[in-house]
């Protein structure tokens, strides 16, 4: 029998030291993230109330200053134009990269330019709203649908090309299979390869959703802020990251309170969709 | 110039009547030709000639001139070693080898008397008229059982009216039917391989072609799953041109009545099955099928 050899003293330093450096890169990694979620949770704990959910910021300099209803539900009415606007071009764009335009001049051209895209910083989006749409004054002055455009642009290449990758995964062989009973190309697109990548899109609709709940700069430049709650998007509307932008440069305390109870409220929000999409994407995983 | 104009419109004219013409009134033959749900005529096995067909991908030329014929109601086994052109050959019968980025094929594929890549031909009609079986059993994931089987019907736009009688049908020829009738709402995909493939070509046949053309269909099944489908065949050349991809000569000698020899995209011999493995003409047959090389 052949003896097995040993590992040496050295090999076995080296594995340690290699493992205590990894471990040590981790943590580096989660410490600001334990913290910010420490910070919001601790000074925006307190400032949570029902009183805090239902009613708008009054703008009082004394007494009570309210809490940030509209700035929620600004917020939601925000994205939700935004989702309805970006969403259905966005796959309708992975649609042609994948279904059409493989191979294609005009697919590598608007792939590239959907990975530029990807790259602009947010208030690049809000600026070119804020000079496309605010100054010009098209359809009046700042309004929320403009910043739910500037959000929706944010949005396109995150959905662009999380539904490209979802839509790449659907295996040939069905497109193949629906072909060769006599479908045409729409029918295979419509009844074979969407049902399929179904669950994939919604995922990756709802993490651009999360990706956009959070934006402020593309939302300062364009539907500016107010204090009332209003679900007109042709009026200024409210939103929680612009309120968070605006009470935490405040001088009264309770204001700065009130932003880390907006940011908590936030977090929150963006947490329930991220755990949406995760438990979609596993249930679409298993089968 | 008026010889072009008369030949092409005799084509077209050909093709009207195979109901294969892209015209807005022949668009969907399977459905016109179907005057009644119950009294549906079965439609009669076409007769398939390859003349000079040359397939390409990109500069690979992939099959050179080949000139072939498949009698209607006989199964016919394409034998050859990988590589060789098999599926590719299979592929251009229905117009699927298209699809393949930068492929392309030149010659004819002649459905009785219509050229199916003649340019007044419509390609959704002619993959209607010709069904394919592929490789690996491909339900679709998302569909059930039934949903599976009507797929073709549906994709097609066809008569949906007697769509579970069809459904049914179909199964049935696939020898699927008890099998599955009791759980026809569970997902496709969780029938075993060998039940997947009968699905398979009960989907194919629910939408009633007149060739089928089968793409090693047995290749990612267990002998027992294999054996069934062999005995589909003889069902199904009651009613169909059957054109059989297979690597597997015991295969081809079990269930075709002819065979074809492929080699380097060019036909080396065709003749009776049992005398393409008794006795070859050509030598490189006899050494293809006595397992010399391949």
């Amino acid at each position: 029998m052949t003896a097995l050899p040993v590992i040496s003293a050295r090999r076995r330093r080296t594995d340690l030291f290699a493992r205590g450096v990894f471990a040590a890169l981790t943590l580096v990694a989660i410490v600001p993230l334990v913290l910010i979620i420490y910070y919001i949770l601790d000074k925006g704990l307190g400032a949570i109330s029902w009183h805090f959910l239902s009613t708008d910021p009054t703008g009082n300099f004394l007494g009570d200053p309210g809490g940030v209803k509209s700035a929620i539900l600004g917020t939601l009415e925000i994205v939700l134009i935004a989702t309805a606007l970006a969403v259905p071009i966005g796959i309708g764009v992975a649609l042609y990269l994948v279904e059409f335009g493989r191979g294609t001049v005009l697919g590598g051209v608007v792939r590239y330019f959907v990975d530029v895209l990807t790259g602009v910083p947010s208030i690049v989006f809000g600026l070119f709203i804020y000079t496309g749409l605010v100054v010009t004054h098209t359809l009046g002055s700042f309004a929320g649908w403009k910043g739910a455009v500037a959000l929706a642009l944010l949005m396109l290449p995150v959905v662009t090309r999380s539904a490209e990758v979802v839509l790449i995964l659907v295996p040939d062989s069905l497109r193949e299979a629906a072909l060769a009973l006599g479908a045409p190309r729409w029918r295979v697109v419509a009844r074979v390869v969407l049902p399929s990548a179904l669950t994939g899109l919604i995922t990756g609709g709802l993490l651009a959703v999360a990706r956009a709940a959070g934006e402020t700069a593309p939302l300062i430049f364009t539907m500016g802020s107010t204090l009332p709650t209003n679900f007109d998007p042709f009026k200024q509307m409210n939103s929680l990251p612009v309120q968070i932008f605006n009470d935490v440069g405040q001088a009264q305390d309770r204001l700065v309170t009130r932003a880390w109870g907006a940011a908590l409220t936030l977090v929150a929000m963006i947490l329930i969709l991220t755990l949406i999409a995760r438990t979609l994407a596993r249930r679409s995983r298993l089968t | 110039m008026t010889g072009d104009g008369f030949a092409a419109s005799q084509t077209a004219a050909a093709a009207g009547e195979h109901g294969l013409s892209r015209s807005p009134q022949t668009r969907r033959p399977l459905v016109a030709q179907a005057p009644s749900a119950s009294a549906r005529p079965t439609k009669a096995a076409r007769r398939v000639r390859l003349e000079g067909l040359d397939a390409y991908y990109g500069d690979n030329h992939a099959l050179r001139g080949l000139d072939l014929e498949f009698e209607p109601n006989k199964v016919t086994a394409i034998i050859g070693p990988s590589g060789c052109g098999k599926s590719t050959m299979i592929r251009c019968i229905n117009r699927m080898h298209e699809e393949i980025p930068g492929a392309r094929a030149e010659g004819k594929v002649c459905l009785d008397q219509v050229d199916v890549y003649d340019p007044s031909v419509n390609v959704v009609a002619v993959r209607r008229a010709i069904g394919m079986v592929f490789q690996k059993p491909n339900p679709f994931p998302t569909m059930s059982i039934f949903d599976n089987v009507a797929s073709g019907i549906r994709l097609s736009g066809a008569s949906r009216a007697d769509l579970r009688d069809r459904v049914e049908r179909a199964l049935r020829g696939a020898g699927l039917w008890d099998e599955v009738k009791d759980r026809l709402a569970e997902p496709g995909i969780g029938l075993s391989g060998g039940q997947q493939q009968r699905l398979c070509i009960a989907r194919t046949m629910a939408v009633d072609p007149e060739v089928l053309l089968m793409d090693e269909p047995c290749s990612a099944l267990d002998p027992i799953a294999t054996l069934k489908v062999e005995e589909l065949l003889a069902d199904l050349k009651q009613r169909v041109t059957v054109v059989l991809v297979t690597h597997n000569m015991q295969q081809a000698a079990r269930v075709a009545d002819s065979t074809a020899f492929l080699l380097d995209g060019e036909l080396v011999e065709v003749g009776a099955t049992d005398e393409m493995f008794t006795q070859p003409k050509d030598s490189r047959t006899e050494d293809y099928v006595t397992g010399k090389f391949g």
